[in-house]
């Protein structure tokens, strides 16, 4: 550090002359100012008329429940609590452990608090709290580890490896917590059957399945495309591209209709696990292009390194290539995943209950039957404020991680 | 020197090749083979047998919009075809607006105007971050179908009447002298294409390329002008919609389900297509635009002759997955009652309760589809791409 660089020189604009600039610095742009200033105040003034004084949203709050979760019973939804806590806790250990910024800290503390200041009862609102402890808890455990390691100590590594093992074995716990453990409707804690999730937990579930099973087989359709065996690679260049040709409901047909039909007599396969199978084999396609990417993206001088440092074919897949291109497609991988959770809205057509399944059944209720602007505008902002956010966390992820820079 | 002998063949790689590639086509033979055969056991038991001979049979139920002559005494097959032209229609309608009014998205994005640079902004990130098919039903339920009534329709200067049985528009309707038109029409084109032909040539001669399409657009339209004044009677009079009882009549009256579908699509679309547009422009590298500001263009000129040819390489490959997507989204057609492929098929599904071979049919319909659009796009893109020395 021998000199300190200044940044350069900015210009102070007064607000008379940022207007000049940037709104009328030409005939053509003050036409266009115009425009889209009465653009904005037309559109603008009628949808907050609507949104404040017009909206009917009782009809959002009298059905909140079922449209979140579905007809699952009330009195068992403990277990989705517990559920999301152990989540939220991961993903504050993932985020303190990780990352440095105090932001993270703050979101988690701070999101469901706000939630709770929607009109719920209070034991929801102890619920939510209970997320914001378990997420700051979370997070400072996380960082405390993380602080130590700057050295890469044992112990910090011990911690890095039980929090990986602790997200794969939070999907089979959800699953089975959702499901109940035992095989009939009684006990501690009852089976609730498939046809019984629904709502905004349904779209959750088949997002996570879809996400979770369709990445290793992504992966693998990725290797077989590029592999050097003609009867591999034809296979997989086959099923990407016809998988890839046809509309996703098409593929969701198929499974609802002719996958009792492969299936051996006797036989009966859920109809949601057909969803998630029919979404699942669209969505692997999709991922597999996506990891070739990043496979070609990776230099030829590291597979000839990693030969001549006497690793195998497989081991240099695994240790040297993958990890370099799966680090590549983060943001993009992202963008899948925000894809594959807006398209699991089309399972509602071949008729699971998902969060717009829902919203119809919530439509066909006899005291709500005109009310389709305010549910349909309810739902398109709980997927938009999803995708939006998963989005910008992975954005901050990205910069937290300095994934571009490296 | 290692002789081959000395090589077990089990640690011979040319062999374990061979010997991996033969258990890998076994097993997914012996799984397709065992998939196939509990399919025909299933279908036995339902008491039907695998073919297209019921592709014949009458279909027997009426579908609201057709681009062909159809009633319900035709066969599955026609019905198919109803299907199949509503959705190349649909598509065909949606990538013209869809690339219109992304490319518009694109450029306003980049806008040195603040509003209009942050109004796309908050658009592209609004449409990009809904789910499609909740926005395309709310579209067409919260929207169009709550239109007026016919008796109280909004009527737009023009005759233009909004109501939820339909939006009517004035339509041309063909007179006697349609034919003789038909013909001016054709040389106007060969006109056109005539004085296109003479200003490439110049432009290859002189090495000032001059705007040919403008010029050859505008050739045509003023010689179907003229065509149009001397005719004894023009070729087309107007037809003006009307209320008729609890309808609309006359004019041409464009159902709600296609409104909503074509906009909706072309709305989400063009989002998209506005990032790829924005994407390729700002891959254009600053220098090109001062050289071409250094060289005397014009703003027009830059963007015509120095950023859009650059931009374009950039922009086809995302393009064409932008332009597949929207064919194979307006599917989702199915969710609003629109007769498209995907409706239609699903209707003859449950009227023959043949689903496995329609179910193939759809598929591979949509796959040729997209295979040709992909093959014409490529060849686009190499038409395009960098010629390098």
């Amino acid at each position: 550090m021998t000199e300190e660089s200044l940044p350069p020189l900015t210009e102070r604009l007064s607000a008379l002359r940022w207007l000049r600039q940037n709104l009328f610095s030409s005939w053509g742009n003050s036409l266009l100012t115009v425009l889209a200033a009465w653009l904005l105040w037309v559109s603008g003034k009628s949808l907050l008329i609507w949104t404040f004084v017009d909206a009917r949203w009782q009809v959002v709050a009298a059905n909140l429940r079922l449209l979140l979760i579905g007809q699952y019973p009330a009195e068992q939804a403990w277990r989705l609590w517990i559920s999301m806590l152990l989540l939220i806790f991961l993903t504050g250990n993932s985020l303190g452990l990780w990352t440095k910024s105090r932001k993270f800290l703050a979101a988690l503390a701070i999101f469901p608090l706000a939630l709770a200041l929607i009109p719920f009862e209070m034991e929801q609102r102890l619920w939510l709290l209970g997320l914001a402890l378990a997420g700051a808890l979370g997070w400072l455990a996380g960082h405390s580890a993380g602080a130590r390691t700057s050295s890469r100590s044992g112990t910090s590594r011990a911690f890095e490896n039980v929090v990986i093992v602790g997200w794969l074995i939070w999907i089979p716990i959800f699953i089975l917590l959702l499901r109940g453990l035992t095989l009939e409707g009684e006990g501690w804690m009852p089976l609730v059957t498939t046809n019984l999730w629904g709502g905004l937990l349904l779209t959750f579930l088949l997002t996570i399945v879809a996400i979770v099973v369709s990445f290793p087989l992504g992966v693998l359709l990725a290797l077989g495309r590029r592999s050097e065996l003609p009867v591999v690679r034809w296979f997989s260049i086959g099923y990407i591209e016809l998988v890839r040709g046809v509309p996703l409901i098409a593929v969701l047909f198929m499974a609802q209709l002719m996958l009792p039909l492969f299936l051996p007599a006797g036989v009966t396969v859920d109809r949601v696990l057909r969803a998630a199978v029919g979404i699942t084999l669209f969505s692997a396609a999709y991922l597999a292009e996506n990891v070739r990417g990043g496979l070609q993206a990776i230099p030829k001088g590291q597979f000839e390194a990693a030969y001549a440092l006497g690793l195998g074919g497989f081991q240099t897949m695994l240790f040297i290539i993958l990890p370099q291109a799966l680090r590549l497609i983060i943001p993009i991988l992202v963008g899948q995943f925000i894809a594959l959770f807006k398209d699991t809205a089309l399972v509602s057509i071949v008729g699971l209950f998902d969060l717009l399944g829902i919203a119809k059944t919530v439509l066909a209720q006899p005291e709500f039957l005109g009310y389709q602007r305010e549910v349909y505008a309810f739902i398109s902002l709980l997927y938009w404020v999803i995708s939006y956010g998963m989005s910008y966390l992975s954005q901050q992820l990205e910069i937290a991680l300095n994934v571009g820079k490296r | 020197m290692i002789s081959k002998s000395s090589v077990p063949f089990w640690r011979n790689e040319r062999v374990l090749q061979v010997l991996g590639q033969v258990i890998f086509f076994l097993l997914v033979f012996l799984s397709g083979y065992y998939i196939y055969s509990n399919m025909l056991v299933g279908l036995q038991k339902q008491g039907t047998t695998l073919g297209f001979s019921f592709i014949t049979g009458l279909a027997g139920f009426d579908i609201g919009e057709s681009l062909m002559e159809y009633t319900r005494e035709s066969s599955y097959l026609q019905a198919f075809q109803v299907g199949l032209l509503n959705t190349l229609f649909v598509s065909g309608v949606g990538i013209l607006f869809s690339t219109i009014l992304g490319i518009i998205l694109g450029v306003a994005r980049l806008s040195a105007n603040f509003l209009v640079n942050r109004l796309a902004a908050f658009y592209l990130e609004l449409m990009r971050n809904l789910s499609l098919l909740v926005f395309l039903i709310f579209w067409y339920l919260a929207v169009f179908l709550k239109l007026p009534k016919v008796k109280e329709a909004i009527i737009w200067p023009g005759q233009i009447f909004w109501t939820n049985r339909g939006i009517g528009i004035p339509w041309g309707i063909p007179t006697d002298s349609f034919p003789a038109y038909c013909w001016i029409l054709f040389f106007s084109l060969l006109l056109a294409i005539g004085v296109g032909y003479g200003l490439y040539e110049r432009g290859r001669r002189t090495g000032r390329p001059p705007l040919t399409l403008l010029w050859m657009a505008l050739t045509f339209l003023a010689a179907a002008a003229i065509g149009w004044f001397a005719l004894p009677r023009p070729p087309f009079e107007w037809n003006f919609p009307y209320v008729k009882g609890l309808n609309l009549s006359g004019g041409k009256i464009i159902s709600p389900e296609f409104m909503a579908l074509t906009s909706g699509l072309v709305l989400y679309t063009a989002a998209f297509v506005g990032e790829v547009v924005r994407a390729g422009i700002q891959s254009v590298s600053k220098g090109q635009v001062e050289a071409a500001r250094a060289l005397g263009l014009n703003g027009f000129q830059t963007l015509h002759l120095v950023i859009f040819p650059q931009a374009m390489r950039v922009i086809v490959p995302p393009l064409t997955s932008q332009y597949l997507n929207l064919a194979k989204n307006s599917s989702l057609a199915v969710a609003i009652g629109y007769p498209d492929l995907f409706y239609v098929s699903s209707t003859i599904i449950n009227q023959s309760g043949r689903a496995v071979e329609m179910i193939a049919l759809v598929m591979l319909t949509y796959l040729a589809m997209s295979l040709l659009t992909s093959a014409f796009m490529n060849w686009y893109n190499q038409k395009i791409r960098l010629v390098e020395r």
